[in-house]
Order: C-alpha cells, then sequence, then structure tokens
C-alpha cells in the first residue's frame, strides 16, 4: 500500500543552538577534563598578561610633567613621549609649517573615507580626488616653493610624517606597478614576458636593505654628473620597485586562479584584451588575492623602518635618537613600546578594513 | 554563375570553412575540415570524446587559431588582423558548457556589460534589452541576483541571453547542457529551441538526439579530427553511412 502525505509541514524557525551563557560554556570551554584545565590555565596566562601590560602602560605609568624627574611610578614614562611629541610626529618639519602636514592628512583621510567606505556608490570623483588631487596637493602642501608657501627640504621631514609617506607613495605606486608586472609576465609577447621576468626575479632575490644601499649609494654613480635625486626621492624609488615585485606575484597568483572561461567569454563579446583585462579578471583576480595584497601592505609599511640605515628619520630612527638623549636616559622601553603600539594600530586597522571589504565583496559561492 | 549570382549566394552564406587544419605542437587536431553553414541553418555537431568538435566551433570565433585553410564568418575571413577579430566577436554569440558566467557582476549587468563596453549602447537601454531577452529565457525576476546564487539551467539561460543582447546573427553552443541535472536540461534545450524557430543560425555541439531530430536541418559526425559524415538528421539516426557512425550511435542510443 502507498504511504502518502497529504499535508505540506510548516515552515518553522531554525532551532535555538544557544542554551544560554552557561550551555555555551559548558559545551565549548568545560565539555572535558583536559577542555576545562586548558581554560583554566589559557584564563590564568591572558589575565596575567593583561594585568602586566595594564599596570605598566596606565595604572602604574607617568602622564604628567615636563622632564624625567617626574616620573616616579614604577611603570612607563610617558613623559618622554610627550615631551618629544612633536619630533616624533613631524621630524624636524619647522614647527610654525607643521599645519601643512596636518592639512594634507586632512585631505587624505577625506579621500581615503570616500575611496574606501560605499558611502558614495559611484567611485570615479573619489578616485580622481585620491589619486591625482590629494598627492598633487600633498607634494605642494609638503614641499612647498610655491603659492607663497617656504621650502621644507626632505631632509627636514621625519618621524610618524615620514613613515607615513614612505608608506603611502610605495602602497600607490606598487599595486598599479606589480599589476603592470603581472600581467607583463603573463604576456605572450616575449620580450615584455623576459623584462618582467627578468626584473621581478632579481627585486625578489635581493633584500630590501641591499635595494636601500643601492638605491642612495649605487644609483648616483650611474646618473649623470650634476643629476643629484633627493634622498627621499631614492628611498622612495627603491621600496616602490621592491614591493612592486612582491605585489607582481601576488597578483599573478589571483590572476592564475581565475578560470581560462572568463577571458573566454569575455573574448567572445566582442571585449578588447585591456576591456577584458579591466572589466573581468582583475577585479576578480584582485577580489581574491585582498588577503595577500593587504598582507604586502602591511609588510610594506613595517619595512620602512628599514630607511634608518640610509639616514632618514622615520618614526622608528627618530625615537631611537630620542633614547640616546642625555635627559631622557633608560626611555628606550618607553619608545619601543610607543612605537610598536603605532605601528600596531595601522597594521591591524589594514587587516580589519580588508576582512570587511572581503566580505564586501562576497557574491554567493562560486560553482 | 554570373558575378552577380556569386555574391548573393556569398551573402547567404554564414559561415564556410575551406580545408582548415589545426595542430596542438604536435598533435594534428583537426584534418581538413570543410563545411558551409547557410544563413538561418541548424547544424548539430556530434562525435566521441576528443574527436575536435570544441575545437573545431572555438575555431569559429578565434578562441583557437587554424594554421591552415580558411575561415570565412559573415563575408570576413579569419586572419591575425585583430580588428576582424573583434568584429567576427561581435557577430557570433557562444553559450559554454560550464557557463562561464562572471560571478563578480549581477544577472543584469553580465547582460550589458558586452552591449555597453563593445557596442557602446547607453546603460538605460541595454538595461532594456537585458530584462527583454532575460524575460524570453524566462527568468527576468533573477535579474539582480548574482549568479552564484542561480540554478546551473537558470544560469545557463542567462549565459544565452548574454550572448543574444549582443544581437548575434550567429550563435555557437558547446555542449550547453552536459555539465547540467536531468531536470534542468529540457529549460535550456526548449530555450534553443525557441531560438532555432525564430531563424538564427545556430551550430550546436550536443549529445542531446531529440534536439537534434526536432531541430536540426543538418547533423554532423566528427572522428579523429575528420568530418566523417553529414546529413539530414532522419537521414543520419535511420540510415547512417559509415561504420563509425553506426558505431558512435549504438553507443550514445544505448546509453541514453
Ligand atoms: N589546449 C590544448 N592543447 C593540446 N591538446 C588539446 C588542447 N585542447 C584540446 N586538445 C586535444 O584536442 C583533442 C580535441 O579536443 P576537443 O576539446 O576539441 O574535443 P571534443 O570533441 O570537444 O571532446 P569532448 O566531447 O570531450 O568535449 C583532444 O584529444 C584534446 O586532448
Ligand atoms: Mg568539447
Amino acid at each position: 500500500m502507498a504511504i502518502v502525505k497529504t499535508e505540506r509541514h510548516e515552515d518553522l524557525p531554525p532551532p535555538v543552538s544557544q542554551t544560554g551563557v552557561i550551555g555555551w560554556m559548558r559545551e565549548n570551554l568545560f565539555s572535558s577534563p583536559l577542555n576545562a584545565l586548558l581554560t583554566v590555565v589559557s584564563l590564568y596566562v591572558i589575565w596575567w598578561a593583561v594585568s602586566g601590560i595594564v599596570s605598566y602602560a596606565f595604572i602604574n605609568a607617568n602622564f604628567v610633567g615636563e622632564t624625567r624627574e617626574d616620573c616616579t611610578g614604577t611603570g612607563a614614562c610617558w613623559v618622554f613621549i610627550k615631551a618629544r611629541f612633536g619630533q616624533i610626529m613631524y621630524g624636524f618639519y619647522p614647527v610654525e609649517e607643521r599645519w601643512r602636514v596636518d592639512v594634507g592628512y586632512v585631505l587624505a583621510a577625506i579621500g581615503l573615507f570616500f575611496v574606501l567606505s560605499d558611502v558614495v556608490k559611484d567611485k570615479k570623483w573619489s578616485a580622481i580626488y585620491m589619486f591625482v588631487f590629494v598627492p598633487v596637493a600633498c607634494y605642494f602642501l609638503f614641499y612647498g616653493g610655491s603659492f607663497g608657501l617656504e621650502v621644507v627640504e626632505t631632509s627636514q621631514w621625519g618621524g610618524l610624517f615620514l613613515t607615513l609617506v614612505l608608506a603611502s607613495v610605495s602602497i600607490f605606486v606598487s599595486l598599479p606597478l606589480g599589476i603592470v608586472l603581472a600581467l607583463g609576465r603573463r604576456s605572450s609577447m616575449p620580450i615584455v614576458r623576459m623584462l618582467c621576468v627578468g626584473f621581478i626575479e632579481f627585486v625578489r632575490g635581493v633584500p630590501l636593505i641591499t635595494v636601500l644601499f643601492m638605491a642612495s649609494v649605487m644609483l648616483p654613480l650611474f646618473l649623470p654628473e650634476g643629476v643629484n635625486f633627493d634622498k627621499l626621492i631614492r628611498a622612495l624609488v627603491g621600496m616602490s620597485l621592491f614591493s612592486a615585485a612582491y605585489m607582481a606575484e601576488v597578483v599573478r597568483g589571483g590572476l592564475q586562479a581565475i578560470p581560462k572561461g572568463q577571458m573566454e567569454a569575455a573574448k567572445s563579446l566582442g571585449l578588447g584584451y585591456w576591456q577584458a583585462m579591466g572589466l573581468i579578471i582583475l577585479p576578480q583576480a584582485l577580489k581574491i588575492s585582498i588577503p595577500s595584497i593587504v598582507n604586502t601592505f602591511i609588510g610594506l609599511f613595517k619595512d620602512t623602518t628599514l630607511v634608518l640605515i640610509i639616514g632618514l628619520l622615520d618614526l622608528l630612527s627618530i625615537v631611537k635618537a630620542g633614547t640616546t638623549d642625555k635627559e631622557w636616559v633608560g626611555m628606550a622601553t618607553e619608545g619601543y613600546v610607543f612605537v610598536a603600539a603605532v605601528f600596531w594600530v595601522f597594521c591591524f586597522g589594514m587587516s580589519r578594513y580588508s576582512i570587511w571589504l572581503e566580505n564586501k565583496l562576497h557574491t554567493g559561492h562560486k560553482r | 554563375m554570373s558575378e552577380a549570382a556569386m555574391t548573393q549566394s556569398d551573402i547567404d552564406v554564414a559561415i564556410q570553412l575551406i580545408g582548415m587544419h589545426k595542430w596542438y605542437g604536435e598533435f594534428h587536431v583537426l584534418k581538413d575540415i570543410n563545411l558551409t553553414v547557410e544563413r538561418g541553418e541548424k547544424i548539430v555537431v556530434c562525435g566521441p570524446s576528443g574527436s575536435g568538435k570544441s575545437t573545431m566551433i572555438r575555431c569559429i570565433n578565434r578562441l583557437e587559431e587554424h594554421q591552415q585553410g580558411q575561415i570565412i564568418v559573415d563575408g570576413i575571413e579569419l586572419t591575425n588582423d585583430v580588428k576582424k577579430i573583434d568584429e567576427i566577436r561581435r557577430e557570433v554569440g557562444m553559450v559554454f558548457q560550464h557557463f562561464n558566467l562572471f560571478p563578480h557582476l549581477t544577472v543584469l549587468e553580465n547582460c550589458t556589460l558586452a552591449p555597453i563596453w563593445v557596442r557602446k549602447t547607453p546603460k538605460a537601454e541595454a538595461e532594456e534589452i537585458a530584462m527583454k531577452f532575460l524575460e524570453r529565457v524566462k527568468i527576468p525576476e533573477q535579474a539582480l541576483k548574482y549568479p552564484g546564487q542561480l540554478s546551473g539551467g537558470q544560469q545557463q539561460r542567462v549565459a544565452i541571453a548574454r550572448s543574444l543582447c549582443m544581437n548575434p546573427r550567429i550563435m555557437l553552443f558547446d555542449e550547453p547542457t552536459s555539465a547540467l541535472d536531468p531536470e534542468m536540461i529540457s529549460e535550456v534545450l526548449d530555450t534553443m529551441i525557441s531560438l532555432a524557430e525564430e531563424g538564427m543560425t545556430m551550430i550546436c555541439v550536443t549529445h542531446e538526439m531529440g534536439f537534434a531530430k526536432t531541430v536540426a536541418d543538418r547533423v554532423i559526425f566528427m572522428d579523429e579530427g575528420e568530418i566523417i559524415e553529414q546529413a539530414p538528421p532522419t537521414e543520419f539516426f535511420e540510415n547512417p553511412q559509415s561504420e563509425r557512425t553506426q558505431l558512435f550511435l549504438s553507443q550514445i542510443l544505448h546509453n541514453g
């Protein structure tokens, strides 16, 4: 006899998986004796580390005062950072001109907000503002020499300001350059391909310190007499080329992950090579490369500290110089902790942004 | 034949392959292919796996290059001239076995991309045309979804609509149903049948013999890179001439 179901089952809400806080804890933290032991040990380690940091950096720390004599607590002496804050932020940029840097920051922050967030859907104007107007405006603001602004030589630039200039210029240059190199490496034109492969493999095989040394010591040897590049520009060129080589490999990985059928479909619709690349292949390749691209950016951001060896005073070098000041002997810990915290904030920010972007661009599972 | 008659008959020819050969390295994939497809003709290509069916139709829109002989599409000979290749690709639509939709774009954007960038159609007009074709393939309600959210049959119908939005004069199908679950095959075939009824010139690589019987003007059997037999479907199925065709038909009819 056939069994036939005549009624339709109604749609029910999904079962509630959490049975309260206690249930969750029992299930996840104390499910077995070993699990319980690990939970207790971990909690102890976390408490030990956090309480140590909090008492060093906040509870027992000194925030007020002018000299090291004001530091009476057992914790950190943030007075040191406070006293040298201007230098740490701007290097030897003249105090009365520092507003120019701040204006540049504001312009860039506005641009970043519009480019990175999705408040404005049509990104054309945001992109033009961010990638054309802001760089030009920042050049005139920071260096000066026109619009009645006094010239501030790059040898006076320093601190976090210099670090941000190094990082953002190398990031903005290395991504497009890396994309071009990656496309060149996959090109069907042998000369183009050989040039790109040669460049990428040469640069990747050399430590960044060597590239910086070469840029600052060897480059002048190749240039004609009298042509003398600014030390900062040499560092920027070195860093940008170096990270472009890494970026190229990251992008190439993304390009390789796109099925051949995508290019074929684009071609069969009559799209040319550049249209297919720009509209179909690169958006997908860059999207899957976001974690690696941001990883490279983070590495690059931290590698800016290497410019110390060619005598540029970035955030780390200026703090290091400060710790050798007679008046502030023994402040190295505070200095380096502060530098670490600043780097961490920026890198963590990039990391979170990449996660947000990945989620935003997720368009359902691939088949 | 007078010259006027010559050109007249040339215009009625949609695709012409003359003594076409292709090699992959040392491997001779296509051997002396001669095929003339008239405007409005529907051709079904079948044959065992690896016989060169895909390679042949991919040569027609230059996804693969041939090394010898001539391919003339819509009166334009395919050479290395990039301009001519693009011109031909605009007129020839292609539907792939694995759909090849653009996963980062919505269904509607998939359909409007080429008209906007290649034909320079204004966006609003392109969207209107796209909706018309999405209605024709019976999925206008999916326009704002991403391909990854659709079933295989729906995706393939989007792929067909995407091609049609370029208003092609010739459509190439490379096993459009063989990646689909059985219950989705007919929805795609129905779309193709209605397209055929409107007089589209079509070359379909498929093993759907029912489709071949209803739609095809001619069935072409390929084996080892050669066209072995071509005939109208009734003749092809009821009275195959070559031994290889007979063997092939007995195999697929057994399994199908
Ligand atoms: N890019 C390539 N390089 C080398 N050989 C290839 C390439 N593409 C296809 N071939 C070979 O060419 C032959 C014909 O391939 P093709 O894809 O045209 O066959 P097909 O008739 O479409 O088969 P199927 O029914 O499996 O799709 C096969 O033997 C295949 O291995
Ligand atoms: Mg095939």
